[in-house]
Protein backbone atom coordinates (compact mmCIF):
# COMPACT_ATOMS: atom_id res chain seq x y z
CA UNK A 1 0.00 0.00 0.00
CA UNK A 2 1.37 3.41 -0.90
CA UNK A 3 0.40 6.75 0.44
CA UNK A 4 -0.36 10.04 -1.20
CA UNK A 5 2.71 12.32 -1.12
CA UNK A 6 0.73 14.69 1.08
CA UNK A 7 0.09 12.03 3.74
CA UNK A 8 3.52 12.30 5.46
CA UNK A 9 2.95 16.05 5.91
CA UNK A 10 -0.23 15.25 7.78
CA UNK A 11 1.67 12.58 9.69
CA UNK A 12 4.37 14.99 10.82
CA UNK A 13 1.66 17.51 11.72
CA UNK A 14 -0.10 14.89 13.84
CA UNK A 15 3.10 13.78 15.57
CA UNK A 16 4.01 17.39 16.39
CA UNK A 17 0.47 18.05 17.61
CA UNK A 18 0.57 14.99 19.85
CA UNK A 19 3.94 16.02 21.30
CA UNK A 20 2.89 19.63 21.88
CA UNK A 21 -0.46 18.79 23.47
CA UNK A 22 1.18 16.12 25.62
CA UNK A 23 3.79 18.63 26.85
CA UNK A 24 1.24 21.32 27.62
CA UNK A 25 -1.04 18.89 29.44
CA UNK A 26 1.73 17.16 31.36
CA UNK A 27 3.15 20.46 32.58
CA UNK A 28 -0.13 20.99 34.37
CA UNK A 29 0.34 17.68 36.21
CA UNK A 30 4.11 17.52 36.75
CA UNK A 31 4.70 20.91 38.28
CA UNK A 32 3.93 22.06 41.80
CA UNK A 33 0.74 24.05 42.38
CA UNK A 34 1.27 26.70 45.01
CA UNK A 35 -0.63 29.62 43.58
CA UNK A 36 -1.20 32.98 45.18
CA UNK A 37 -2.73 36.23 44.03
CA UNK A 38 0.55 37.83 43.00
CA UNK A 39 1.51 34.89 40.78
CA UNK A 40 -1.79 34.91 38.94
CA UNK A 41 -1.76 38.66 38.32
CA UNK A 42 -0.55 40.06 35.03
CA UNK A 43 3.17 40.85 35.23
CA UNK A 44 3.85 44.54 35.34
CA UNK A 45 7.27 45.09 36.89
CA UNK A 46 6.15 44.47 40.43
CA UNK A 47 3.48 47.17 40.62
CA UNK A 48 -0.26 46.63 40.88
CA UNK A 49 -1.33 45.65 37.34
CA UNK A 50 -3.34 48.21 35.44
CA UNK A 51 -6.92 47.09 34.75
CA UNK A 52 -7.24 45.40 31.38
CA UNK A 53 -10.17 46.08 29.06
CA UNK A 54 -12.02 42.97 27.93
CA UNK A 55 -10.60 41.47 24.75
CA UNK A 56 -7.21 43.14 24.89
CA UNK A 57 -8.44 46.67 24.20
CA UNK A 58 -7.38 48.97 21.40
CA UNK A 59 -4.00 49.25 19.75
CA UNK A 60 -2.45 51.63 17.22
CA UNK A 61 -3.97 51.89 13.76
CA UNK A 62 -0.49 51.32 12.28
CA UNK A 63 -0.83 47.61 12.85
CA UNK A 64 -4.05 47.45 10.80
CA UNK A 65 -2.41 49.46 8.04
CA UNK A 66 0.55 47.08 7.95
CA UNK A 67 -1.83 44.14 7.75
CA UNK A 68 -3.69 45.69 4.79
CA UNK A 69 -0.44 46.42 2.96
CA UNK A 70 0.58 42.84 3.62
CA UNK A 71 -2.57 41.56 1.94
CA UNK A 72 -1.92 43.70 -1.14
CA UNK A 73 1.61 42.41 -1.57
CA UNK A 74 0.82 38.85 -0.56
CA UNK A 75 -1.72 38.65 -3.35
CA UNK A 76 0.88 40.03 -5.70
CA UNK A 77 3.22 37.24 -4.60
CA UNK A 78 0.51 34.65 -5.12
CA UNK A 79 0.22 35.77 -8.74
CA UNK A 80 4.00 35.87 -9.13
CA UNK A 81 4.61 32.23 -8.15
CA UNK A 82 2.81 30.40 -10.97
CA UNK A 83 4.19 32.95 -13.40
CA UNK A 84 7.74 32.32 -12.14
CA UNK A 85 7.42 28.55 -12.33
CA UNK A 86 6.22 28.60 -15.93
CA UNK A 87 8.34 31.56 -16.95
CA UNK A 88 10.33 29.71 -19.59
CA UNK A 89 7.20 28.52 -21.37
CA UNK A 90 5.50 31.91 -21.29
CA UNK A 91 8.39 33.77 -22.92
CA UNK A 92 8.02 37.38 -23.98
CA UNK A 93 4.25 37.45 -23.49
CA UNK A 94 4.58 36.49 -19.81
CA UNK A 95 7.29 39.06 -19.28
CA UNK A 96 5.26 41.95 -20.73
CA UNK A 97 2.17 40.92 -18.79
CA UNK A 98 4.09 40.77 -15.53
CA UNK A 99 5.77 44.14 -16.14
CA UNK A 100 2.30 45.64 -16.47
CA UNK A 101 1.03 43.87 -13.36
CA UNK A 102 4.01 44.79 -11.17
CA UNK A 103 3.84 48.31 -12.57
CA UNK A 104 0.24 48.60 -11.43
CA UNK A 105 1.04 47.41 -7.94
CA UNK A 106 4.08 49.67 -7.92
CA UNK A 107 1.85 52.69 -8.48
CA UNK A 108 -0.14 51.72 -5.39
CA UNK A 109 3.13 51.25 -3.54
CA UNK A 110 4.43 54.67 -4.58
CA UNK A 111 1.11 56.21 -3.52
CA UNK A 112 1.30 54.60 -0.08
CA UNK A 113 4.90 55.74 0.26
CA UNK A 114 4.14 59.35 -0.67
CA UNK A 115 1.10 59.48 1.59
CA UNK A 116 3.25 58.37 4.52
CA UNK A 117 1.69 54.93 4.89
CA UNK A 118 5.14 53.39 5.29
CA UNK A 119 6.28 55.81 8.01
CA UNK A 120 6.02 54.15 11.34
CA UNK A 121 5.98 57.41 13.29
CA UNK B 1 21.52 24.10 -21.03
CA UNK B 2 23.31 20.76 -21.07
CA UNK B 3 23.03 18.74 -17.93
CA UNK B 4 25.83 16.33 -17.04
CA UNK B 5 24.19 12.96 -16.77
CA UNK B 6 26.47 11.91 -13.91
CA UNK B 7 25.05 14.54 -11.61
CA UNK B 8 21.44 13.65 -12.01
CA UNK B 9 21.87 9.89 -11.88
CA UNK B 10 20.50 9.43 -8.37
CA UNK B 11 18.61 12.66 -8.00
CA UNK B 12 15.15 12.00 -6.65
CA UNK B 13 12.43 13.59 -8.73
CA UNK B 14 8.78 14.14 -7.97
CA UNK B 15 7.99 10.75 -9.50
CA UNK B 16 10.02 9.04 -6.77
CA UNK B 17 7.72 10.19 -4.02
CA UNK B 18 4.53 8.54 -2.92
CA UNK B 19 5.80 5.01 -3.50
CA UNK B 20 7.06 4.28 0.00
CA UNK B 21 5.31 1.63 2.06
CA UNK B 22 3.60 3.19 5.06
CA UNK B 23 6.19 2.03 7.56
CA UNK B 24 9.04 3.70 5.70
CA UNK B 25 7.02 6.92 5.66
CA UNK B 26 6.49 6.50 9.38
CA UNK B 27 10.23 6.03 9.98
CA UNK B 28 10.95 9.17 8.00
CA UNK B 29 8.31 11.19 9.81
CA UNK B 30 9.66 10.12 13.20
CA UNK B 31 13.22 10.80 12.05
CA UNK B 32 12.27 14.30 10.93
CA UNK B 33 10.61 14.96 14.26
CA UNK B 34 13.60 13.63 16.19
CA UNK B 35 15.77 15.86 14.04
CA UNK B 36 13.67 18.87 15.05
CA UNK B 37 13.97 18.10 18.76
CA UNK B 38 17.68 17.24 18.59
CA UNK B 39 18.34 20.37 16.55
CA UNK B 40 16.78 22.42 19.32
CA UNK B 41 18.69 20.66 22.09
CA UNK B 42 22.00 21.07 20.28
CA UNK B 43 21.10 24.45 18.80
CA UNK B 44 20.57 26.10 22.18
CA UNK B 45 23.81 24.59 23.43
CA UNK B 46 25.63 25.64 20.24
CA UNK B 47 24.33 29.18 20.49
CA UNK B 48 25.32 29.56 24.14
CA UNK B 49 28.76 28.12 23.53
CA UNK B 50 29.42 30.28 20.49
CA UNK B 51 28.14 33.45 22.14
CA UNK B 52 30.24 32.53 25.16
CA UNK B 53 33.29 32.15 22.93
CA UNK B 54 32.59 35.54 21.36
CA UNK B 55 32.32 37.13 24.78
CA UNK B 56 35.48 35.43 26.09
CA UNK B 57 33.77 33.18 28.61
CA UNK B 58 33.28 29.42 28.56
CA UNK B 59 29.49 29.12 28.26
CA UNK B 60 27.71 26.02 29.57
CA UNK B 61 30.35 23.33 30.12
CA UNK B 62 29.28 21.38 33.19
CA UNK B 63 26.36 19.10 32.27
CA UNK B 64 27.62 16.21 30.17
CA UNK B 65 30.63 16.27 27.82
CA UNK B 66 31.29 19.88 26.75
CA UNK B 67 28.00 20.83 28.41
CA UNK B 68 26.08 19.06 25.64
CA UNK B 69 23.27 18.00 27.95
CA UNK B 70 22.69 21.50 29.32
CA UNK B 71 19.54 22.08 27.26
CA UNK B 72 18.12 18.71 28.23
CA UNK B 73 18.67 19.57 31.89
CA UNK B 74 17.00 22.94 31.39
CA UNK B 75 14.05 21.30 29.68
CA UNK B 76 13.61 18.78 32.48
CA UNK B 77 13.80 21.56 35.02
CA UNK B 78 11.11 23.49 33.20
CA UNK B 79 8.84 20.44 33.13
CA UNK B 80 8.79 20.48 36.93
CA UNK B 81 8.08 24.18 37.29
CA UNK B 82 4.78 25.66 38.25
CA UNK B 83 2.36 26.01 35.34
CA UNK B 84 0.68 29.38 35.80
CA UNK B 85 -2.58 30.40 34.14
CA UNK B 86 -2.88 34.16 34.67
CA UNK B 87 -6.15 35.53 35.96
CA UNK B 88 -6.80 37.76 32.96
CA UNK B 89 -5.96 35.09 30.39
CA UNK B 90 -8.27 33.70 27.75
CA UNK B 91 -7.89 30.13 28.94
CA UNK B 92 -8.42 28.10 25.76
CA UNK B 93 -6.32 30.30 23.48
CA UNK B 94 -3.61 30.65 26.13
CA UNK B 95 -3.42 26.88 26.31
CA UNK B 96 -3.25 26.24 22.56
CA UNK B 97 -1.01 29.10 21.42
CA UNK B 98 2.35 27.37 22.14
CA UNK B 99 1.16 24.19 20.45
CA UNK B 100 0.29 26.14 17.28
CA UNK B 101 3.83 27.55 17.21
CA UNK B 102 5.47 24.15 17.62
CA UNK B 103 3.23 22.29 15.18
CA UNK B 104 3.78 24.83 12.41
CA UNK B 105 7.52 24.95 13.00
CA UNK B 106 7.88 21.16 12.82
CA UNK B 107 5.52 20.62 9.86
CA UNK B 108 7.72 22.74 7.60
CA UNK B 109 10.47 20.11 7.90
CA UNK B 110 8.35 17.60 5.97
CA UNK B 111 9.49 18.80 2.55
CA UNK B 112 13.17 19.52 3.26
CA UNK B 113 15.43 17.24 1.17
CA UNK B 114 18.06 15.73 3.46
CA UNK B 115 19.77 13.59 0.86
CA UNK B 116 19.59 11.60 -2.37
CA UNK B 117 18.08 8.16 -2.97
CA UNK B 118 19.24 5.68 -0.36
CA UNK B 119 18.52 2.09 0.35
CA UNK B 120 16.43 1.80 3.49
CA UNK B 121 15.68 -1.78 4.58
CA UNK B 122 15.87 -2.95 0.99
CA UNK B 123 13.73 -0.12 -0.39
CA UNK B 124 15.11 2.59 -2.65
CA UNK B 125 13.72 5.77 -1.20
CA UNK B 126 14.67 9.45 -1.23
CA UNK B 127 16.11 10.85 1.99
CA UNK B 128 13.25 13.28 2.36
CA UNK B 129 9.96 12.86 4.15
CA UNK B 130 7.93 13.80 1.13
CA UNK B 131 7.90 16.13 -1.81
CA UNK B 132 5.00 17.67 -3.65
CA UNK B 133 4.87 19.98 -6.63
CA UNK B 134 4.15 22.95 -4.33
CA UNK B 135 6.66 22.01 -1.62
CA UNK B 136 7.95 25.54 -1.04
CA UNK B 137 4.38 26.74 -0.60
CA UNK B 138 3.97 24.16 2.18
CA UNK B 139 7.00 25.65 3.94
CA UNK B 140 5.72 29.20 3.53
CA UNK B 141 2.25 28.23 4.69
CA UNK B 142 3.62 26.51 7.79
CA UNK B 143 5.86 29.42 8.70
CA UNK B 144 3.02 31.93 8.19
CA UNK B 145 0.66 29.93 10.37
CA UNK B 146 3.33 29.96 13.07
CA UNK B 147 2.63 33.68 13.51
CA UNK B 148 -0.75 32.75 14.95
CA UNK B 149 0.91 30.98 17.85
CA UNK B 150 2.82 34.11 18.78
CA UNK B 151 0.11 36.70 18.26
CA UNK B 152 -2.58 34.61 19.96
CA UNK B 153 -0.22 33.79 22.83
CA UNK B 154 0.45 37.48 23.33
CA UNK B 155 -3.21 38.43 23.04
CA UNK B 156 -4.54 35.66 25.26
CA UNK B 157 -2.20 36.44 28.15
CA UNK B 158 -4.41 39.35 29.19
CA UNK B 159 -1.41 41.49 30.04
CA UNK B 160 0.20 44.59 28.57
CA UNK B 161 3.69 43.47 27.62
CA UNK B 162 2.65 40.24 25.90
CA UNK B 163 -0.03 42.08 23.93
CA UNK B 164 2.49 44.60 22.64
CA UNK B 165 5.02 41.86 21.92
CA UNK B 166 2.46 39.79 20.03
CA UNK B 167 1.34 42.76 17.94
CA UNK B 168 4.87 43.75 17.15
CA UNK B 169 5.81 40.28 16.11
CA UNK B 170 2.78 39.86 13.88
CA UNK B 171 3.49 43.17 12.12
CA UNK B 172 7.16 42.23 11.85
CA UNK B 173 6.57 38.74 10.53
CA UNK B 174 4.04 39.71 7.91
CA UNK B 175 6.31 42.54 6.72
CA UNK B 176 9.24 40.20 6.29
CA UNK B 177 7.02 37.46 4.91
CA UNK B 178 6.50 39.74 1.89
CA UNK B 179 10.24 40.22 1.40
CA UNK B 180 10.87 36.49 1.86
CA UNK B 181 8.11 35.48 -0.52
CA UNK B 182 9.42 37.83 -3.19
CA UNK B 183 13.03 36.76 -2.76
CA UNK B 184 12.30 33.16 -3.75
CA UNK B 185 10.39 34.11 -6.89
CA UNK B 186 13.76 34.38 -8.63
CA UNK B 187 14.56 30.81 -7.57
CA UNK B 188 11.33 29.48 -9.06
CA UNK B 189 12.00 31.42 -12.21
CA UNK B 190 15.46 29.93 -12.63
CA UNK B 191 14.61 26.41 -11.53
CA UNK B 192 11.22 26.21 -13.21
CA UNK B 193 9.77 24.20 -10.34
CA UNK B 194 8.56 24.60 -6.78
CA UNK B 195 9.43 21.12 -5.60
CA UNK B 196 12.39 21.21 -3.22
CA UNK B 197 14.11 18.15 -4.67
CA UNK B 198 13.61 19.62 -8.13
CA UNK B 199 15.30 22.86 -7.06
CA UNK B 200 18.30 20.95 -5.70
CA UNK B 201 18.56 19.04 -8.98
CA UNK B 202 18.23 22.25 -10.98
CA UNK B 203 21.13 23.80 -9.09
CA UNK B 204 23.30 20.78 -9.83
CA UNK B 205 22.20 21.07 -13.46
CA UNK B 206 23.44 24.64 -13.74
CA UNK B 207 27.00 23.80 -12.69
CA UNK B 208 29.47 24.98 -15.27
CA UNK B 209 33.00 23.85 -15.90
CA UNK B 210 35.44 25.12 -18.48
CA UNK B 211 38.91 24.08 -19.45
CA UNK B 212 41.38 26.89 -19.96
CA UNK B 213 45.05 26.34 -20.64
CA UNK B 214 45.02 22.88 -19.15
CA UNK B 215 43.29 23.99 -15.93
CA UNK B 216 39.75 22.94 -15.14
CA UNK B 217 37.67 25.83 -13.91
CA UNK B 218 34.45 25.12 -12.15
CA UNK B 219 31.56 27.40 -11.23
CA UNK B 220 28.98 25.82 -8.93
CA UNK B 221 25.40 26.44 -9.95
CA UNK B 222 24.33 27.46 -6.48
CA UNK B 223 21.58 30.02 -6.60
CA UNK B 224 23.36 31.88 -3.81
CA UNK B 225 25.89 32.82 -6.49
CA UNK B 226 23.62 33.08 -9.52
CA UNK B 227 20.91 34.95 -7.63
CA UNK B 228 23.01 36.72 -5.00
CA UNK B 229 20.53 39.58 -4.31
CA UNK B 230 17.77 37.04 -3.68
CA UNK B 231 19.95 35.13 -1.27
CA UNK B 232 20.89 38.24 0.70
CA UNK B 233 17.27 39.38 0.91
CA UNK B 234 16.13 35.89 1.83
CA UNK B 235 18.61 35.67 4.67
CA UNK B 236 17.79 39.12 6.07
CA UNK B 237 14.08 38.39 5.99
CA UNK B 238 14.68 34.95 7.49
CA UNK B 239 16.28 36.63 10.49
CA UNK B 240 13.28 38.96 10.74
CA UNK B 241 10.85 36.09 10.26
CA UNK B 242 12.30 34.03 13.08
CA UNK B 243 12.44 36.97 15.52
CA UNK B 244 16.16 36.60 16.00
CA UNK B 245 18.62 39.33 16.95
CA UNK B 246 19.12 41.99 15.65
CA UNK B 247 15.41 41.82 14.77
CA UNK B 248 14.22 40.36 18.08
CA UNK B 249 11.88 43.27 18.76
CA UNK B 250 8.92 41.16 19.93
CA UNK B 251 10.96 40.04 22.90
CA UNK B 252 13.08 43.13 23.40
CA UNK B 253 14.10 42.66 27.02
CA UNK B 254 14.77 46.32 27.63
CA UNK B 255 11.27 47.37 26.56
CA UNK B 256 8.86 44.45 26.78
CA UNK B 257 10.31 42.17 29.51
CA UNK B 258 10.03 38.99 27.41
CA UNK B 259 7.50 40.04 24.80
CA UNK B 260 4.73 37.64 23.92
CA UNK B 261 5.93 34.96 26.33
CA UNK B 262 6.09 37.08 29.45
CA UNK B 263 3.15 35.30 31.07
CA UNK B 264 4.18 31.81 30.01
CA UNK B 265 5.95 29.44 32.33
CA UNK B 266 6.90 25.80 32.58
CA UNK B 267 6.70 23.62 29.47
CA UNK B 268 4.54 26.14 27.59
CA UNK B 269 7.48 28.53 27.72
CA UNK B 270 9.76 25.68 26.64
CA UNK B 271 7.51 25.01 23.65
CA UNK B 272 7.90 28.61 22.46
CA UNK B 273 11.66 28.23 22.75
CA UNK B 274 11.46 24.94 20.85
CA UNK B 275 9.45 26.62 18.09
CA UNK B 276 11.96 29.45 17.82
CA UNK B 277 14.94 27.15 17.39
CA UNK B 278 13.13 24.77 15.06
CA UNK B 279 12.19 27.79 12.96
CA UNK B 280 15.79 28.90 12.88
CA UNK B 281 16.92 25.46 11.71
CA UNK B 282 14.08 25.30 9.19
CA UNK B 283 14.87 28.62 7.54
CA UNK B 284 18.54 27.59 7.45
CA UNK B 285 17.57 24.30 5.83
CA UNK B 286 15.38 26.10 3.32
CA UNK B 287 18.21 28.50 2.53
CA UNK B 288 20.50 25.50 2.06
CA UNK B 289 18.01 23.84 -0.26
CA UNK B 290 17.06 26.85 -2.33
CA UNK B 291 20.38 28.66 -2.51
CA UNK B 292 23.32 26.51 -1.38
CA UNK B 293 22.86 23.41 -3.49
CA UNK B 294 20.97 21.38 -0.88
CA UNK B 295 22.54 18.09 0.13
CA UNK B 296 25.11 18.15 -2.69
CA UNK B 297 28.76 18.29 -1.80
CA UNK B 298 30.46 21.68 -2.20
CA UNK B 299 32.83 22.04 -5.07
CA UNK B 300 36.28 20.63 -4.20
CA UNK B 301 34.69 17.55 -2.65
CA UNK B 302 32.19 17.06 -5.43
CA UNK B 303 35.00 16.05 -7.79
CA UNK B 304 34.89 12.70 -6.05
CA UNK B 305 31.87 10.96 -7.57
CA UNK B 306 30.88 9.11 -4.40
CA UNK B 307 30.41 12.34 -2.44
CA UNK B 308 26.92 12.86 -3.77
CA UNK B 309 25.66 9.32 -3.36
CA UNK B 310 23.76 7.66 -0.58
CA UNK B 311 24.01 8.73 3.02
CA UNK B 312 26.92 11.12 2.38
CA UNK B 313 24.34 13.70 1.42
CA UNK B 314 23.44 14.08 5.07
CA UNK B 315 26.97 15.27 5.93
CA UNK B 316 26.98 18.12 3.40
CA UNK B 317 23.42 19.07 4.24
CA UNK B 318 24.11 19.32 7.96
CA UNK B 319 27.41 21.10 7.38
CA UNK B 320 25.64 23.81 5.40
CA UNK B 321 22.80 24.10 7.90
CA UNK B 322 25.23 24.39 10.83
CA UNK B 323 27.15 27.05 8.94
CA UNK B 324 23.98 29.10 8.48
CA UNK B 325 22.92 28.61 12.10
CA UNK B 326 26.36 29.84 13.07
CA UNK B 327 25.72 32.99 11.05
CA UNK B 328 22.48 33.46 12.99
CA UNK B 329 24.38 33.20 16.27
CA UNK B 330 27.13 35.42 14.96
CA UNK B 331 24.59 38.13 14.13
CA UNK B 332 23.19 37.87 17.63
CA UNK B 333 26.62 38.13 19.18
CA UNK B 334 27.59 41.15 17.09
CA UNK B 335 24.71 43.45 16.26
CA UNK B 336 22.61 45.62 18.57
CA UNK B 337 18.83 45.52 18.26
CA UNK B 338 17.18 47.80 15.71
CA UNK B 339 14.61 50.42 16.60
CA UNK B 340 11.12 49.42 15.51
CA UNK B 341 10.54 52.16 12.93
CA UNK B 342 13.98 51.57 11.39
CA UNK B 343 13.19 47.91 11.21
CA UNK B 344 9.84 48.40 9.45
CA UNK B 345 11.44 50.90 7.10
CA UNK B 346 14.08 48.35 6.12
CA UNK B 347 11.39 45.80 5.29
CA UNK B 348 8.95 47.98 3.38
CA UNK B 349 11.15 50.64 1.82
CA UNK B 350 14.40 48.82 1.09
CA UNK B 351 13.87 45.10 0.70
CA UNK B 352 10.53 45.27 -1.10
CA UNK B 353 11.37 47.65 -3.96
CA UNK B 354 14.82 46.12 -4.47
CA UNK B 355 13.13 42.74 -4.69
CA UNK B 356 10.56 43.81 -7.28
CA UNK B 357 13.13 45.57 -9.44
CA UNK B 358 15.47 42.57 -9.21
CA UNK B 359 12.72 40.17 -10.28
CA UNK B 360 11.86 42.31 -13.29
CA UNK B 361 15.52 42.74 -14.18
CA UNK B 362 16.12 39.00 -13.99
CA UNK B 363 13.02 38.29 -16.07
CA UNK B 364 14.16 40.83 -18.64
CA UNK B 365 17.63 39.30 -18.83
CA UNK B 366 16.21 35.82 -19.28
CA UNK B 367 13.86 36.96 -22.01
CA UNK B 368 16.73 38.77 -23.73
CA UNK B 369 18.79 35.59 -23.74
CA UNK B 370 16.10 33.64 -25.51
CA UNK B 371 14.69 36.26 -27.82
CA UNK B 372 16.26 36.44 -31.27
CA UNK B 373 14.58 39.45 -32.83
CA UNK B 374 16.53 42.66 -32.49
CA UNK B 375 13.42 44.80 -32.28
CA UNK B 376 12.24 43.02 -29.13
CA UNK B 377 15.71 43.22 -27.58
CA UNK B 378 15.98 46.95 -28.09
CA UNK B 379 12.40 47.32 -26.96
CA UNK B 380 13.18 45.67 -23.63
CA UNK B 381 16.43 47.57 -23.12
CA UNK B 382 14.75 50.85 -24.05
CA UNK B 383 11.82 50.09 -21.76
CA UNK B 384 14.17 49.35 -18.87
CA UNK B 385 16.02 52.63 -19.42
CA UNK B 386 12.71 54.50 -19.59
CA UNK B 387 11.54 52.94 -16.32
CA UNK B 388 14.84 53.80 -14.61
CA UNK B 389 14.50 57.38 -15.85
CA UNK B 390 10.91 57.65 -14.61
CA UNK B 391 11.79 56.22 -11.20
CA UNK B 392 14.70 58.62 -10.85
CA UNK B 393 12.46 61.56 -11.71
CA UNK B 394 9.56 60.54 -9.48
CA UNK B 395 11.65 59.31 -6.56
CA UNK B 396 10.23 60.61 -3.28
CA UNK B 397 12.69 63.25 -2.14
CA UNK B 398 14.25 63.04 1.25
CA UNK B 399 14.13 66.76 2.03
CA UNK B 400 12.08 67.29 5.15
CA UNK B 401 9.85 70.27 5.68
CA UNK B 402 11.25 72.53 8.41
CA UNK B 403 8.99 72.38 11.47
CA UNK B 404 6.34 75.10 11.38
CA UNK B 405 6.73 77.84 13.98
CA UNK B 406 4.59 77.47 17.05
CA UNK B 407 2.41 80.51 16.42
CA UNK B 408 1.57 79.28 12.91
CA UNK B 409 0.49 75.91 14.28
CA UNK B 410 -1.66 77.65 16.86
CA UNK B 411 -3.31 79.83 14.19
CA UNK B 412 -4.02 76.80 12.04
CA UNK B 413 -6.17 75.18 14.71
CA UNK B 414 -9.81 74.80 13.71
CA UNK B 415 -12.54 76.96 15.25
CA UNK B 416 -13.81 75.78 18.59
CA UNK B 417 -10.60 74.07 19.68
CA UNK B 418 -9.70 73.89 23.31
CA UNK B 419 -8.28 77.14 24.72
CA UNK B 420 -4.53 77.08 24.87
CA UNK B 421 -2.52 77.90 27.97
CA UNK B 422 0.03 80.70 27.55
CA UNK B 423 2.76 79.22 25.34
CA UNK B 424 5.70 81.30 26.62
CA UNK B 425 5.77 79.94 30.15
CA UNK B 426 9.24 79.01 31.39
CA UNK B 427 9.81 76.83 34.38
CA UNK B 428 11.76 78.97 36.89
CA UNK B 429 15.02 77.36 37.98
CA UNK B 430 14.93 75.90 41.43
CA UNK B 431 16.43 78.31 44.02
CA UNK B 432 18.27 75.43 45.63
CA UNK B 433 20.03 74.59 42.35
CA UNK B 434 21.16 78.18 42.00
CA UNK B 435 22.72 78.23 45.38
CA UNK B 436 24.62 75.06 44.48
CA UNK B 437 25.97 76.66 41.32
CA UNK B 438 27.03 79.78 43.20
CA UNK B 439 29.02 77.79 45.71
CA UNK B 440 30.76 75.71 43.07
CA UNK B 441 32.25 78.28 40.72
CA UNK B 442 33.55 76.32 37.70
CA UNK B 443 37.29 76.49 37.15
CA UNK B 444 38.22 78.53 34.11
CA UNK B 445 40.20 75.87 32.28
CA UNK B 446 39.97 77.07 28.69
CA UNK B 447 41.43 80.48 29.39
CA UNK B 448 38.52 82.38 27.85
CA UNK B 449 36.37 84.98 29.53
CA UNK B 450 35.30 83.64 32.90
CA UNK B 451 31.65 82.69 32.80
CA UNK B 452 30.60 84.20 36.11
CA UNK B 453 27.04 83.56 37.15
CA UNK B 454 25.70 86.55 38.95
CA UNK B 455 23.60 85.04 41.70
CA UNK B 456 23.96 87.68 44.39
CA UNK B 457 20.90 89.65 43.43
CA UNK B 458 18.60 86.63 43.55
CA UNK B 459 20.10 85.49 46.82
CA UNK B 460 19.35 88.85 48.31
CA UNK B 461 15.83 88.79 46.95
CA UNK B 462 15.20 85.41 48.50
CA UNK B 463 16.52 86.56 51.80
Amino acid sequence: MTLSPYAPIVGLFALAAFFALFSVASARIAGPRRYNRAKLDAYECGIEPSPQPVGGGRFPIKFYLTAMLFIVFDIEIIFLYPWAVSFDQLGLFGFVEMVMFIGTVFIAYAYVWRRGGLDWD
Amino acid sequence: MTTPAVYLAQDPTLADFGHDPWWISLIKVVAAFVFAVLATLLGVWFERRVVGFMQVRPGPNQVGPFGLLQTLADGLKMAFKEDILPKGADKVVYFFAPTISVICAVTALAVIPFGPMVSMFGHQTPLQVTDVSVAVLVILAASSMGIYGIVLGGWASGSTYPLLGGLRSSAQMISYEVAMGLSIVAVFMTAGTMSTSGIVAAQAGSDRSASLGGFEFFAPGWYAILLLPSFIIYFISAVGETNRAPFDLPEAESELVAGFMTEYSSLKFALFMLAEYVNMVTVSAVATTLFLGGWRAPWPISIWDGANSGWFGLIWFFAKVILLVFVFVWLRGTLPRLRYDQFMRLGWRVLLPINLVWILALAGIRVLQKENSDAVRWGIIGGALLVILLITLAWPDRRKQPPRPLQEQVNARPQGSFPLPPMDLVVPPSPRARRGVAQRQPANVGGGAPDVVDTTSTEEKED
